[in-house]
Parts: C-alpha cells; sequence; structure tokens
C-alpha cells in the first residue's frame, strides 16, 4: 500500500464520518434533500473527474448518461413492472453498454473535436428523452417511480435514502481510489502526458480510455438510477446541456486531479444556488461572477487553493513560532 | 416531394445557416489567435441584437444607427471580456480558460435579464417584410440582405487575412505566440484584436437575424452550441470552413425537419455531424490536426 | 409564594395570547415559477399574490386574521419545485401551497401533500392533475380540453373538415397534441398533419411549408410565446392564407406585440380576464376582473396577463373555503373547497366537488380574434 493510498483512505473515512453524523445537526429535513443531492452529483462529478482529471479527455454530454440511467430504470420499473433492485442494475448496465458503443468510435478524435462528439450526443439523447413520449413520457415528465427498494427492504423515509445514497458515494469514491492507485491509473497518467509516448511503452491507451469512459458513464449512470427513484418523478429539462457544462465546472472547480476536491466542488456547485436565490433577479449574474473568479483566482480549483491555504498558514505558524523564540532568547539576553 | 417546397426548405436552411456560419467565424477567429474556445461568443451575436432593439426602442433612435451603436457596443464588451477575464489568466490550462468563458456567458446573460428583462423583442425588418416570390417558394427581403451580408463579412474577413499586416499577425500568433513575439509582434494586442473582431462579426449576425427570429436575452445559448457545431463540421480553424458548416448545418435542419421529421430536426442535425466525425475527425475542410507528441 | 404564583399565571396568560397570536396568521405558501422559462407564467401569478396580500390585510385580513404568503421561485426547474416544495410544508409549516406554475413541477410536488395533508391548489393546467383525482389536489386553471373543445367547436360551426397541428415540444404544448389528437377525430374531423417544433426554435418555415403541401382547411398552433408569435409571422412571409387559431397560451399583449401586422385576424379561446372591458355589464365576473386589472395596473404599471388570475383565483378559493369552514385546519379548508359551487373568478365560474378538483368548463372561455392590433370578442 503506498502512502498516497492510505492517505486517501484515511480522507474517505473521515469524509463518511462527518456526512454520518450531518443529519441530526441539520435544522429542518428539507437540508437533508439539499444534503443528498449534493451526494448524487458527487457520484457523477468523480467518474467524470476519472476521465477529464486523469485520463486527459473530455465529456460534454455526461448529462445524457445521468438521464439514460434514470429513464431506463425509471421504464423498467414503472411501466413493465420489473423489480427495483433489477431494473437499477439494468439502468447501470444499460448506460455502460451504450458508452462503450458510443466510445468506441467517438474516442479515437482529440480534443475539441471530441467534446463537440461529447456534446452532440448529449443533445441527442436529450432531444431523446424529450420526444419518445410513449416511452418517457415526453416533456411532462415521468411520474410515478417506484420508491427505493433492495431485495424487498423498501427506504421509505428520505433519511433512510440519503444514508443509503451516501454508502453508495463512499463505495464510488473508495473504487476510484482504487483505480488511481492501480496500475490503470499509472496506464491513465501516462496517456494524459503523452498519448503516443505511452503507446511506444505498450500499454494500450485506445483500450484504456474506453474502460475509463465506460466507468465513469457507470458512475453516471448510476447516479442517475438512484435519483429518479428518490424524486420518483424526472423530467428531460434535468438532463441536458446546461447539466453537462454544471458536471465540468464540478470537477475543474474542485481540481481536476483530485477527488476529494471534485466533491468539494460538486457540494460547492449544488449548496450555492440555494443561498444566491436570496437575491433573486441578480443570481444568475452571482453566479458566473463568482465562477469567473473562481477560475481566476484558484487555477488549481478548490483542492489547490486550500492546499496553498494550508501551506501559507502553517509557514505563518512556523514563522511565528520562530520570531517568539528570537524574542525569547533576546529578552533574555537583555535581562542577563 | 415538389420543387416548390425543397426550395422553400433550402432558402429557410441557408437564413438559419447564416447565423451559425457567422457565430461559427466568431469561435474560428479567436480560436486561430489564442487556441481557445470562447463559449460565450453566443452571448456576442445575442447582445448585437438586443443592444439594437435597446437602443431603438428606449432611445428612440432610428435603426440603422441603432445597429452601428450596437455593434459598437458589443464589440466594446468583447474587448472588456479579453482584458477583464482572459487576459490575466492567459498562461491557464485550456480547460481553465473554457471554463471562464462559460462564467462569462452566465454573467452577461444575467446582466442582460436584468437590465432587458425575460421578454422576447422584435427588430423591424431592413426593407420590409413582403415576401418575394422566387419559383414557387417565398423569399423575404431580410433573408437577401442576411445572405448579402455575410458574404461580404467573409470577403473582408479574407482579405483582412491574407493582405493586411494585422490579419497576417493574427494568424502568426495562432501558429507560434513565441516565434510570433520573437519577431516583434504584440501578442496581447492581437489577442485583444482577435475578441474584438470576433464580437463585432457576432454582434452583426445578431442584428441583421433579430428581424427574422426575434431575440430575447437567452437566444446565445441555442446559437453558441450550433455555432461551435458548424466549426467542428467545417474543420475548426478554417473560416471558410467555419461559414461553410455553418450553411450545411442549417439546411441539413431544414431539410430534416421538412422530410423527416420537425421533432427530431435537431438530433439529425447532430447525428450526421457525430457520422461525420467518425469518418473525418477533422471536419470537412480541416487541417490534419498535427500534435507535438 | 403567593407572588411567585402571581407571576406564573401571568407568564401563562401571555404564552398562551402569544401562542393563540401566532396560530392567528393565516400561512400560506406559493411554488411559482418567477423566473426561467415559465417566468411569464409566475411573474404575474407571484405580483398577483402581492397585489391581494396588501389588499385583504389592509382591510382587515380573513375573518381578523393576517394573511402571510410565503413564495418561492422553482427557477422552471422540477428539482428546485420539489426542494421548495419540501420547505414549505416542513420548514414553513403552511396551511395550503399555490402553484407550481407549470404541469410537470405539479406532477413532481403533487404527491407530498397526501401525506402532510396539506391542500395544493395548482396553477397549471394539464389533465392529469386533477384526473384521476387526488382528495388534496386542487387546479384553478381551465384545462387544455376545454380550450381545444372550443377552438374545434368554431371550426366545425366554419365547415372545416381537415385540420393541421402545429405544437411546441414542452409540457404545455404536449398537453394540447395530446387532447387535440384525442377530439379532433371524436369530433369526426380529420387530422391531416401534426408538426412539432421546439420551445427556442427561432424558425417554422419548414413545418409550414410541410403542413401548406397538405393543404389544410386550418391550422392550430399550439405553444406559448414566442413560438406562436413566429408562427404567426412565417406564415405571413410565406404567403400562406389558410387560416390560423392559436391557444390560449399566447392570450396576453405581448403576442400582438411580437407577432405585429401578422396576428391580424387570428383566432383563440381567451379567459374574460384578457378583454374585462368587452365582458356585459351583468356577468358575475365583471366587478371583480375590472377591479382586478385596476388595481393591478395602478401598482406594477401593466394590465395582468391571464396567468396572474390562477393564483388570484387560488387564493379566492382558499379565503372562500376558510370563511365556509370558519377554520384555517388544512383538512377543514380542503373538505371545504370541494363545496365551493358558482363562485366568480378571474378565470371563470368554479363548482367545486369531490370528483371535480378543477371547477371550470368550456364556458369560461370566450373566443378572441385581433383587430388593428387589439383583441375583439367573437363569440
Amino acid at each position: 500500500m503506498s502512502v498516497g493510498y492510505r492517505r486517501d483512505m484515511r480522507w474517505l473515512g473521515g469524509f463518511l464520518v462527518v456526512l454520518l453524523l450531518a443529519p441530526p445537526l441539520l435544522s429542518n429535513n428539507y437540508y437533508l434533500t439539499v444534503l443528498t443531492m449534493c451526494c448524487l452529483n458527487a457520484m457523477t462529478a468523480v467518474g467524470l473527474s476519472l476521465l477529464v482529471g486523469h485520463a486527459g479527455q473530455i465529456s460534454l454530454g455526461h448529462a445524457g448518461f445521468y438521464g439514460l440511467g434514470a429513464y431506463t430504470t425509471a421504464a423498467l420499473s414503472t411501466t413493465l413492472g420489473v423489480p427495483v433492485g433489477l431494473s437499477m442494475c439494468a439502468g447501470v448496465g444499460v448506460t455502460s453498454g451504450v458508452a462503450a458503443l458510443v466510445g468506441l468510435p467517438a474516442l479515437k478524435l482529440k480534443g475539441h473535436y471530441l467534446a463537440m462528439a461529447t456534446l452532440g450526443f448529449g443533445v441527442i439523447l436529450s432531444i431523446l428523452f424529450n420526444e419518445t413520449v410513449e416511452v418517457t413520457g415526453g416533456p411532462s415528465g415521468f411520474t410515478g417511480i417506484p420508491r427505493l427498494s433492495l431485495f424487498g427492504v423498501e427506504f421509505s423515509s428520505d433519511l433512510s435514502v440519503y444514508y443509503l445514497i451516501l454508502a453508495v458515494l463512499g463505495l464510488v469514491v473508495w473504487l476510484s481510489f482504487n483505480i488511481l492507485h492501480s496500475r490503470v491509473g499509472r496506464a491513465l497518467r501516462a496517456l494524459h502526458t503523452s498519448e503516443k509516448a505511452a503507446q511506444a511503452m505498450g500499454i494500450d491507451i485506445a483500450r484504456y480510455k474506453l474502460f475509463i469512459f465506460v466507468v465513469s458513464a457507470a458512475f453516471a449512470g448510476l447516479a442517475g438510477v438512484l435519483y429518479a427513484h428518490y424524486l420518483t418523478f424526472i423530467a428531460p429539462a434535468s438532463f441536458g446541456f446546461l447539466f453537462s457544462v454544471q458536471l465540468i465546472v464540478m470537477v475543474v472547480l474542485g481540481g481536476m486531479t483530485s477527488v476529494p476536491g471534485t466533491i468539494a466542488g460538486a457540494f460547492f456547485l449544488t449548496v450555492l444556488p440555494e443561498f444566491l436565490r436570496a437575491f433573486e433577479n441578480v443570481e444568475i449574474l452571482l453566479f458566473g461572477a463568482i465562477l469567473i473568479l473562481c477560475m481566476m483566482y484558484l487555477p488549481d480549483g478548490l483542492a489547490g487553493g486550500s492546499r496553498r491555504l494550508g501551506r501559507l498558514l502553517w509557514k505563518k505558524m512556523v514563522v511565528r513560532a520562530a520570531k517568539d523564540e528570537a524574542d525569547a532568547e533576546a529578552g533574555e539576553g537583555g535581562n542577563g | 416531394m415538389d420543387q416548390a417546397s425543397l426550395l422553400q426548405y433550402l432558402i429557410t436552411g441557408l437564413t438559419v445557416g447564416a447565423t451559425y456560419g457567422l457565430t461559427a467565424l466568431g469561435f474560428t477567429i479567436i480560436f486561430n489567435t489564442t487556441g481557445i474556445i470562447n463559449f460565450a461568443q453566443g452571448e456576442f451575436v445575442m447582445l448585437g441584437g438586443m443592444m439594437s432593439v435597446f437602443f431603438m426602442h428606449a432611445l428612440g433612435l432610428p435603426e440603422p444607427l441603432a445597429i452601428v451603436l450596437a455593434v459598437a457596443g458589443t464589440t466594446l464588451i468583447g474587448a472588456l471580456v479579453e482584458r477583464l477575464a482572459i487576459r490575466p489568466v492567459r498562461d491557464c490550462p485550456a480547460i481553465n480558460l473554457v471554463i471562464i468563458t462559460i462564467g462569462v456567458s452566465i454573467l452577461i446573460r444575467g446582466a442582460a435579464m436584468l437590465l432587458w428583462g425575460k421578454d422576447t423583442f422584435a427588430l423591424p425588418a431592413f426593407s420590409g417584410s413582403a415576401p418575394i416570390a422566387f419559383f414557387g417558394a417565398a423569399l423575404m427581403p431580410q433573408t437577401l440582405w442576411v445572405l448579402a451580408i455575410s458574404l461580404l463579412i467573409l470577403a473582408g474577413l479574407k482579405m483582412f487575412f491574407s493582405r493586411s499586416i494585422h490579419g497576417k499577425a493574427m494568424l502568426a500568433c495562432s501558429f507560434d505566440p513565441k516565434a510570433a513575439a520573437l519577431v516583434g509582434i504584440g501578442v496581447d494586442r492581437m489577442v485583444l484584436l482577435s475578441f474584438m473582431i470576433s464580437a463585432l462579426v457576432g454582434a452583426v449576425g445578431g442584428a441583421i437575424l433579430a428581424p427574422i427570429t426575434l431575440t430575447s436575452f437567452d437566444v446565445g445559448v441555442m446559437l453558441g452550441l450550433k455555432g461551435f457545431a458548424a466549426c467542428i463540421l467545417g474543420g475548426l480553424g478554417n473560416p471558410f470552413g467555419a461559414a461553410a458548416g455553418g450553411l450545411i448545418l442549417g439546411v441539413l435542419e431544414s431539410l430534416g425537419a421538412g422530410f423527416i421529421s420537425s421533432a427530431y430536426k435537431d438530433a439529425l442535425a447532430f447525428v450526421i455531424l457525430l457520422a461525420l466525425l467518425f469518418v473525418r475527425p477533422s471536419g470537412l475542410f480541416g487541417q490534419k490536426d498535427g500534435k507535438r507528441v | 409564594m403567593k407572588m411567585v404564583r402571581a407571576a406564573a399565571i401571568v407568564l401563562a396568560v401571555l404564552a398562551l395570547l402569544g401562542c393563540s397570536k401566532e396560530s392567528d396568521t393565516l400561512k400560506v405558501g406559493a411554488v411559482l415559477s418567477v423566473t426561467g422559462p415559465a417566468s411569464f407564467l409566475g411573474e404575474p401569478e407571484k405580483n398577483t399574490l402581492l397585489l391581494l396580500q396588501d389588499e385583504i390585510n389592509a382591510a382587515g385580513g380573513i375573518d381578523g386574521r393576517k394573511l402571510e404568503v410565503v413564495i418561492y421561485d422553482d427557477e422552471t426547474d422540477v428539482n428546485k419545485s420539489v426542494m421548495a416544495a419540501k420547505k414549505l410544508i416542513e420548514k414553513d409549516h403552511v396551511v395550503a401551497v399555490f402553484g407550481p406554475s407549470t404541469s410537470g413541477n405539479t406532477l413532481a410536488i403533487a404527491k407530498f401533500f397526501a401525506p402532510a395533508k396539506i391542500p395544493l391548489i395548482s396553477c397549471a393546467s394539464a389533465e392529469k392533475i386533477v384526473k384521476p383525482v387526488d382528495p388534496w389536489v386542487f387546479n384553478t386553471p381551465s384545462l387544455d380540453r376545454h380550450a381545444a373543445g372550443k377552438i374545434l367547436a368554431d371550426a366545425k360551426k366554419k365547415g372545416y373538415t381537415k385540420l393541421a397541428i402545429l405544437t411546441v415540444s414542452d409540457g404545455f404544448g404536449q398537453a394540447g397534441r395530446g387532447v387535440l389528437q384525442e377530439l379532433i377525430p371524436a369530433q369526426g374531423l380529420t387530422l391531416v398533419a401534426d408538426e412539432v417544433y421546439g420551445p427556442k426554435d427561432t424558425d417554422m418555415s419548414a413545418q409550414l411549408t410541410k403542413i401548406k403541401g397538405v393543404a389544410p382547411d386550418a391550422i392550430i398552433c399550439w405553444g406559448t410565446n414566442p413560438g406562436p408569435a413566429v408562427v404567426a409571422r412565417n406564415r405571413a412571409q410565406l404567403g400562406i392564407a389558410i387560416p390560423l387559431y392559436m391557444s390560449h397560451g399566447v392570450a396576453s399583449k405581448k403576442f400582438i406585440e411580437l407577432a405585429g401586422p401578422s396576428a391580424e385576424g387570428l383566432i383563440l379561446p381567451a379567459g374574460r380576464l384578457l378583454a374585462s372591458d368587452q365582458v356585459p355589464d351583468g356577468h358575475p365576473q365583471k366587478a371583480l376582473l375590472t377591479k382586478y386589472v385596476a388595481d393591478y395596473t395602478k401598482k406594477f404599471g401593466s394590465a395582468p396577463a391571464t396567468f396572474g388570475g390562477h393564483t388570484y383565483d387560488a387564493l379566492k378559493l382558499l379565503t372562500t373555503a376558510v370563511k365556509m369552514g370558519k377554520s384555517i385546519k388544512p383538512q377543514d379548508i380542503r373538505d371545504n373547497l370541494e363545496k365551493i359551487k358558482d363562485m366568480p373568478g378571474a378565470g371563470g365560474i368554479y363548482t367545486m366537488s369531490p370528483e371535480n378538483h378543477n371547477g371550470l368548463d368550456e364556458s369560461a372561455f370566450f373566443m378572441v380574434t385581433i383587430d388593428k392590433g387589439e383583441w375583439k370578442v367573437v363569440d
């Protein structure tokens, strides 16, 4: 076990404990809903960060995978009466399958062309959700999705759903850390730096790119199935281009190569509109301004920013301690 | 499938495609000089239309003057965006700059909503709206204006980039900023110029199309998306490709709506785009991307 | 000892007084789309609530109780709608909720209200909201079915048999499309074209050209601004003379403004609020419509859009139910809402029942046309 891995695991443990203990501290149930949405967004964002931050690819259509998972489980469990646990697995499976199909040709593209391909794919899915009214309920959305229930256990209270989603988030983060500290992670970092060099070393870049694309899509699909059964109502508007952009912002804001940073970015971006709501008309303006300022002054994202802040505070403490010592010595010397 | 309907679809497609093309041109100019995709490009187009409406309705100015002022105002905003949001962080990784441009587009959209509200507005057509009969199809005078002005801008830009010293300097910056700086080109100035020209081109596009399509504070989002798609379709970095890509995208959409399904017309355009990219990864007219190892 | 006991009694009495003062406020919530794509619905709805809140409190409240309206903006986003509804139920403890403005958002939050035992009076018009009836969910806008029925009756009167429909691909358009697809054959008419456009589309020439190709007797366009205005303009630009019906979604001055000269001669069903000055004097709605328009114009500078009537009526239904039952308990409010009969409102005359939680029918509309840039009643 490398030092980095142990550090990451300690962080994960601490994070889960904090979120486990959070609900009783919240003054009302409404904040629990916000927290649950934060966790769902974090799940998707973490998957995306593996693709964007570590493997150096891009996807502007990840909201499509989120929606695909949600609609698949909704259609299966509501229209066809499939048990919820099974339909959720199917949701993740379908999303992964589609990602593999799309990823094969798409990942041959680079840079802006890949961005466009994923963007186009996201838009196509979004239009499909909107127009295939018989399957998805169309623009008015899909109602009556059954609540979360696994192996006969129904999660009827918001609190139990929150704990389940938190557990799944923990699992997703654990998986991500394992991927990053494994040979796959090293291969990804290699191909991010230089695809040609990685190929020269014998790394099958096409296979690794596809693998991480499918994994990130699977995480998004997983978040989507949980979302569908949590809200019991989904509408195409939630799975459009704007949400894809928000996900990318969460990853970049958090610090592209830092999983904890991405989670912080997801939480920040989910909670921010709640605070800005008080400003009504100026809300959109403030959001844009905050985004610009964050990117300008925190180029490494929140993770990098907090690292620099930590170093700054540490330096200040060290300097202060040294100064105190020097003063003390000088004082003694003077008195002596 | 009668000839008149087909012709009508083509005319509609070319009209809409011209705005996509102008938006795509704006993307290309900034990309060529700086290598970044400016997601606020769609907002420049929106500002062209909305500011024209504002100058006409609120200040009572005649339409031509209102449009000139609107284009000038948007060009100024383009310069401000470059100065305040891009120049301080030019050495950032590309994706950070992309997010900053996204932030700028949100900011501009929010400001527009605050200043002018969420309503939709109409701009009078330049020479009346009586349709001209054209081989069984109806052609609007405004369409002729749109196509003519777009061609003029394209020709103007071509001359600028190939004949004038500033244009050639901008191209030099896109090939290699360090080398350009070594031969004495003010790279900072060129980047500023590229933003201003992009804003100008976008604003003109917005103003000439507003009489046909109406305008509101959030038209920029879809336009930016389609403009980017047109860029890619034509091959990123090629201004002629961008314009052609825009026209082709517009016509594809129109034909798709007419012959296949109006509900899926956007999806159709993107499916064709994706199919093209898988076959020809650098777009229709793009150069093969020579990336450094 | 005596002092302590006296003090305790005084404190207890004061506490009781304090408590009862609190419960004497009639606290209602509202989830409205004040911003976002449906802001044309939410803004007049919110303004109307604020206007009425001030009026009611200035006149002494409802049976002496102060009215407090807590309004949350859901930004036309279903997630925010759900969060706002939960906030109102769990944090603000309101006795009733108005809204949301859109059908999609209503359907998302509707199921929270039966377990919470709080009535929801929606401002959206989808049939699914009140059919099948949920005992705790009501709505005030007339159903799409009534508007479509009114249009088809007019078409039949004029002898049209082949109809083409052009609907927007959002919740409102989708509901209209469904209703039209059902009613057109049911009325013995033929549907010859079924075209769709997107909410952000700026050109519908392709769809209109396709429709022109099948030569219908009339076209029915179902959407909300700005789409139908573009449709009207495109139709004029393409030189198409086929008669064009609009839906009640464009019943506002903004439509005439956007469509300009191409709006002349178009026909649509509208609530009487739209042209309240043309309502005959004896009509039960005349007085309240005139007052509403005057007060709203004075406070906000322009006449209210018909959508403002949705919350006007929701609040009126609520206050009527409270006065009927002399109680602000949510259960009593719900029971009395169902007993309301022949109540004139901004959108029509409401008669509720356990099976009918909408209360309106086709008579809530009259047909208007646009003549020289103004509304003209043709019923």
